[in-house]
């Protein structure tokens, strides 16, 4: 997949500000970016369900603008807000999809088994997907966006809204595809989401790229190996920040807590209590992609 | 079936085109309501032709004899049949296609797959084809039984019932899918549905009306549908009548289909 110079515009809005990049075949690629950075957007142009303002983008080589059935033949889907339907069953719901790629219904029985297992949904394949849990309609969606068997798979904020456990259990299975060789594209505004499940990734904000390259690079081309986060009464984090300026290699003051970037987090905590400054709490840290972020855009991810 | 029809590479025989796999999904989702649906569409014209036909019809026949050379059954019965076709729809193309929006972005679902959006226009207008055609059958059946059946050409009263609820699903489904809330459905339904069922011919004649609402009266695709289906079941029916009506309501339906193409796009392709 390539795109140049991509860019969407809806009215005078700037969704997406012309931006680049190639994804390889099996390669694991993540957008990560707050809400309103132009994630939603560039997927949905990836995935030939919009179209572009300006620029040029290729998925399996061909056009969207042209080929767009053809290519959405060979790409899996998992939009941000599900589509399923809630009034039939689990496998009604992979029989529906199935058809409209025109499986026969023999091919998609088969299939279903298999990605029902591999959904942990087998027990519930002939229950109303209504009542069930947000983590499992999660994967009832993947396990239908499956059903084609794609090339690509696309997958707009997986986990938004699951509860920890549904969210390991969710990138436990997106990590098996991986290894399978599909490719993914992801969009999440969770770090440890980018963090566990990305080859590669770009940090998108207003609609432009702040940068890219492997998770662990990002970590170690813009934060420092550690960080202590001090939590302080509010309103002394300023005063406090200013006193330690020189205790580590850069400070950051966020509303509710205080973070030091330094390559020895404990080394840098005892001399915060050496100067006889007592935070309410301390934690040493190693550096995430949520730092990155905040060193990038000034910003913290999720507000 | 081939069991080598596979999807992989996008190639594959024999193939069902993508209009009709949507089609296809509506058909799967009635398998859940069917048994209700086809109830009323038995009830309804049972009940009318009863109310109406036997027993208001009695009134009429005694008072005034014939409608327009009919009897009052005879007259209303296939009235009733493009008026059906009107309402059912018009029930299609409204909450049914915003749903599919707003609510379970059924939509969505198939434009992730191979279908574009004109697939998705023509499954809805598909479906609503086979749902006119179950109920004008039904119909039919219903006036056979009432006796009210006087021509051969009757059979022609079902493409007829069909072409006129296209008339309506066609704009209706333009409009719907430019809904964000269901307030200008019920507009629709007391000011353009329900006038219709009532002053286009379904119950007296037009001609009954006074002279200045009559043209508005004749330009209603109702009126065309009623004088298409009233002059195949009673055998009357001139054939430049049938030519203007079918045209009128053809017209109709093409402009319906134009709008809605453009109003389906406007809303999901964004």
């Amino acid at each position: 997949m390539v795109a140049r110079q991509l860019v969407k515009r809806f009215g005078d809005f700037l969704a997406v500000d012309g931006v680049d990049f190639e994804i390889g075949k099996g390669e694991s690629f993540g957008f990560l970016g707050p809400n309103g950075a132009g994630k939603t957007s560039t997927m949905r142009m990836i995935a030939c369900m919009s179209p572009l303002t300006s620029g040029t983008l290729r998925v399996l080589g061909m056009d969207p603008a042209t080929d767009g059935p053809k290519i959405r033949s060979r790409i899996g889907l998992v939009a941000q807000e599900d589509t399923l339907d809630l009034e039939l069953t689990v496998l009604d719901n992979l029989m529906i999809y199935g058809r409209y790629f025109d499986l026969p219904k023999k091919v998609i029985r088969e299939r279903a088994e298999r990605l029902l297992d591999f959904a942990q949904l087998t027990e519930r394949a002939h229950d109303k997907v209504d009542p069930l849990s947000g983590g499992m309609k999660r994967r009832l969606t993947i396990a239908r966006s499956l059903i084609s068997e794609p090339d690509l798979l696309i997958l707009d904020e997986p986990t938004t809204g699951l509860d920890p456990q549904a969210r390991h259990l969710l990138w436990d299975r997106l990590y098996r595809l991986q290894q399978e060789g599909v490719t993914l594209v992801i969009t999440t505004h969770y770090m440890d989401e980018a963090e566990q499940l990305c080859d590669r990734l770009v940090v998108m904000d207003h609609g432009r790229f702040a940068a890219e390259g492997a998770p662990r690079q990002l970590i170690e081309e813009f934060s420092t190996k550690e960080v202590v986060e001090l939590r302080f009464r509010s309103g002394e984090h300023e005063d406090v920040a200013m006193r330690l300026a020189d205790v580590a290699e850069r400070a950051e003051v966020l509303p509710d807590r205080l973070l030091l970037y330094t390559t020895d987090g404990d080394g840098a905590l005892a001399e915060v209590h050496r100067r006889g400054l007592s935070p309410e709490s301390s934690l040493v840290r190693r550096s995430t992609l949520e730092d990155v972020f905040l060193r990038l855009t000034g910003r913290t991810l999720v507000d | 079936m081939t069991v080598e029809a596979q999807p992989v590479g996008g190639e594959r025989h024999r193939s069902l085109p993508t209009w009709l796999r949507a089609v296809r999904y509506y058909a799967y989702q009635y398998k859940r309501t069917w048994k209700g649906s086809v109830t009323t569409s038995f009830l309804y014209p049972v009940l009318y032709l009863a109310a109406m036909g036997v027993g208001l019809g009695s009134l009429v026949n005694k008072h005034v004899g014939v409608v327009d050379g009919l009897s009052y059954l005879d007259f209303i019965a296939p009235g009733l049949l493009a008026a059906t076709a009107m309402q059912v729809a018009g029930n299609e193309s409204m909450y049914p296609v915003m749903g599919a929006i707003k609510w379970w972005r059924t939509y969505y679902a198939m434009l992730a797959t191979p279908l574009s959006v004109l697939d998705v226009l023509l499954g809805h207008l598909g479906w609503i084809v086979l749902r006119l055609l179950m109920v004008s059958v039904i119909y039919l059946g219903v006036m056979a039984a009432f006796g009210t059946i006087h021509s051969p050409l009757a059979v022609l009263a079902i493409p007829a019932a069909v072409l006129t609820g296209l008339a309506f699903a066609a704009p209706i489904s333009a409009y719907a899918a430019a809904q964000n809330t269901d307030v200008g459905f019920t507009t629709i339904y007391r000011f353009i549905l329900i006038p219709l069922f009532l002053f286009s011919g379904t119950f007296f004649p037009v001609s009954q009306l006074p002279a200045w609402l009559q043209p508005i009266a004749y330009a209603t695709p109702l009126f065309h549908g009623v004088r298409l289906c009233r002059g195949l079941t009673e055998g009357h029916l001139g054939w430049q009548a049938a030519l203007v009506s079918t045209a009128y309501l053809v017209v109709v339906f093409l402009v319906g289909c134009w709008l809605a193409e453009r109003s389906y796009a406007k809303r999901l392709v964004v």
